[in-house]
């Protein structure tokens, strides 16, 4: 569940956005679409408290993100938020599975090994589980971002520009596993893109 | 994952960069762990050995020279001089002085110094028997553990003296002809009795007229017949020649801080062929060149420390930069300010500790090197491996010195925008 109402930011250099309002129910994919410098990016990072809009309010299952603060909303963050980035970046000193049981540990929850190792064996990764991120490909290393947001069955699920680095094969491929996973997990999805590949794919769309 | 895994694994992930900082750091610790320890244990070593002696009298030349060779067994006498002309010390009745040792050096015995003296020079400094009995006669030797230890002595050994007081090697040694026989032990003192092979002064003149007149029948069967028997025991030294020489005198005035003691001295200084030497002021002399040598090595280890820290800041600093996006990531799963902070302090922290242990084992490692070579030349014995309440107080520095390093970088990783930092790319 997440809902957005008025919400608006502004730029210390005086460029001002102001979002639509969102509503997405457990399990429902949606795009955000927008041409670069549309503000997608910024609506994204207010949606998942990231960044504190002008006015208006996020709430993600039942709670107002608004009305956390400091360590409350990194924890809350941690606990109902998944987040994958256009490029994936890991703490490159550890190993896949260690970054897997780091994002679990940091939100608070106990390890579960057997979560960690069934993720990577649906994300085609199980003998990868050793490895440092950065010896991975392009496409692995986005299917570990893919794992970690989803280690911890978050609520919702953001992605940001998740396909602009990589080729059409991957691109379905990524597609397919973030729909799928987010609905094994009931989590609402929300990908931010300009990528028209995804347009067919996903016919729930929001246009800034 | 705990954070100090994770610190741990940042750290090694690249140990290059921290590989300056840590040598840096265990530089600095340990050249201050080497300062303390040699210190402490030398200031140690003088007061061990200060047995409650107010003066040392002995013939003409330097004062530190006559208290270092008399009290501590360094270095050479300044020669000898003849028992009439010290007798009044030996005076009951003296009214400064209360009691008296007379040492008889210049033998020695594999490296360790042979001392002709009296059985209460053990008071003295607090030295007991371990086992057998005080030497009483001539050639009875009562050695110190140390050299019991490691020439494996026991009761009833022998072994005959060196002239001189360096161990020259076999072949450069001139020996005497007599032999010693050990009939005691002392026990441990942490003293330089610890060092010493005592025996009789009269067993001085007895082995040096043995070596003046070598090939001398019948000095040799003068000795044969007086060497070893029970029933001579030395007479009192009044009552010897006063032709006859000793080294030197340690004295215990009866009121240290009376008038006449004062001035005791200067008196001798003044009016004898005799030297008399102030033990404390001499050895105040010494730590006062000690303590000039040591304020400059320790503003050369503070100039290291601070090197080290700033390195420590630098190479943490610019490892951020590196891993701005890093510590973006964990705030975006769940990391809070407090833990990236946490984080980076720990990385500083963990180069000092490893900074600290590298540097207790160079220090303590340099100390058993020099321990080896100390004690044949300065009678002291150092203990290499002792650690000491200061090298406590220098891990609770290092640490705080870890923390001060850290912490302008740890507030700017705790500050991390992330909004700012995940879209710069």
């Amino acid at each position: 569940m997440l809902t957005s109402k008025d919400l608006s930011f502004q730029y210390p250099d005086g460029e001002r956005f102001q979002f639509p309002d969102l509503s997405c129910g457990a399990g429902e994919t949606r795009l955000l679409l927008g041409k670069s410098g549309s503000g997608k990016t910024t609506m994204l990072q207010l949606l998942a408290g990231l960044r504190r809009p002008a006015s208006g309010d996020v709430i993600i299952n039942g709670q107002s993100l608004g009305a956390l603060s400091g360590t409350a909303l990194d924890e809350f963050r941690g606990k109902h938020i998944g987040m994958i980035f256009q490029t994936a970046h890991f703490v490159r000193a550890l190993t896949v599975a260690e970054n897997l049981r780091l994002a679990q540990q940091l939100s608070g929850k106990a390890f579960a090994a057997s979560r960690m190792y069934g993720l990577l064996e649906q994300l085609d990764l199980q003998h990868k589980a050793n490895a440092l991120p950065g010896k991975l490909s392009v496409g692995q290393q986005q299917r570990v971002a893919i794992a970690r947001a989803l280690i911890n069955e978050p609520a919702v699920l953001f992605a940001d520009e998740p396909t602009s680095a990589l080729d059409d094969e991957n691109t379905a491929q990524v597609v397919s596993l973030l729909t799928e996973q987010a609905k094994m997990v009931g989590a609402t999805l929300l990908i931010v893109t300009h990528d028209n590949r995804l347009t067919s794919l996903i016919p729930q769309q929001t246009r800034l | 994952m705990n954070l100090l895994r994770l610190s741990w694994k940042n750290l090694t992930f690249k140990p290059l960069n921290a590989l300056l900082s840590v040598l840096l750091f265990a530089l600095s610790i340990g050249l201050i762990s080497l300062l303390v320890s040699l210190r402490k244990q030398a200031d140690e070593q003088f007061d061990n050995n200060l047995a409650g002696i107010d003066l040392v009298v002995g013939a003409k030349g330097s004062p530190l020279e006559l208290t270092l060779n008399s009290m501590y067994h360094v270095g050479y006498a300044t020669g000898n001089i003849q028992l009439g002309k010290v007798k009044a010390f030996f005076n009951p009745k003296h009214p400064i002085v209360e009691d008296v040792v007379p040492l008889s050096v210049g033998d020695s015995y594999k490296g360790y110094r042979i001392v002709g003296t009296q059985p209460k020079i053990l008071d003295w400094y607090g030295a007991s028997l371990g086992s057998g009995q005080l030497w009483q006669h001539d050639f009875e030797v009562v050695v110190g553990e140390e050299v019991a230890r490691v020439h494996d002595l026991s009761l009833g050994a022998t072994f005959k003296s060196n002239h001189g007081i360096i161990d020259e090697g076999e072949e450069n040694n001139i020996e005497h002809d007599d032999d010693f026989t050990v009939v005691g032990i002392l026990a441990p003192s942490g003293t330089v009795m610890d060092q010493l092979v005592l025996t009789t002064n009269q067993t001085y003149w007895h082995s040096h007229e043995g070596h003046d007149e070598a090939g001398d029948d019948e000095a040799e069967h003068h000795h044969q017949a007086h060497d070893h028997t029970a029933d001579h025991a030395p007479a009192s030294l009044l009552e010897e020649d006063p032709e006859r020489e000793i080294t030197s005198l340690l004295v215990r005035y009866r009121n240290a801080s009376s008038f006449q003691a004062l001035n005791f001295p200067r008196n001798i200084n003044e009016n004898t062929e005799l030297l008399a030497a102030n033990p404390a002021y001499e050895i105040s002399e010494v730590r006062r060149q000690f303590d000039s040598g040591q304020r400059i090595l320790g503003m050369l280890v503070l100039a290291i420390t601070v090197v080290s820290a700033l390195s420590i800041f630098i190479a943490l600093f610019s490892s951020l930069r590196e891993r701005r996006y890093e510590l973006a990531l964990l705030r975006t799963m769940g990391a809070g300010r407090g833990k990236l902070f946490l984080l980076i302090i720990l990385e500083g922290i963990i180069v000092a500790t490893i900074g600290y242990v590298l540097g207790l084992l160079l220090s303590h490692g340099i100390l058993s090197v020099m321990a080896a070579n100390i004690s044949d030349d300065f009678r002291y014995s150092l203990s290499p491996w002792r650690l000491l309440p200061e090298e406590g107080w220098l891990l609770v520095a290092a640490l705080g010195i870890g923390f001060l390093a850290a912490v302008i970088p740890a507030i700017q990783a705790a500050n991390t925008d992330i909004a700012e930092t995940l879209t710069e790319n």
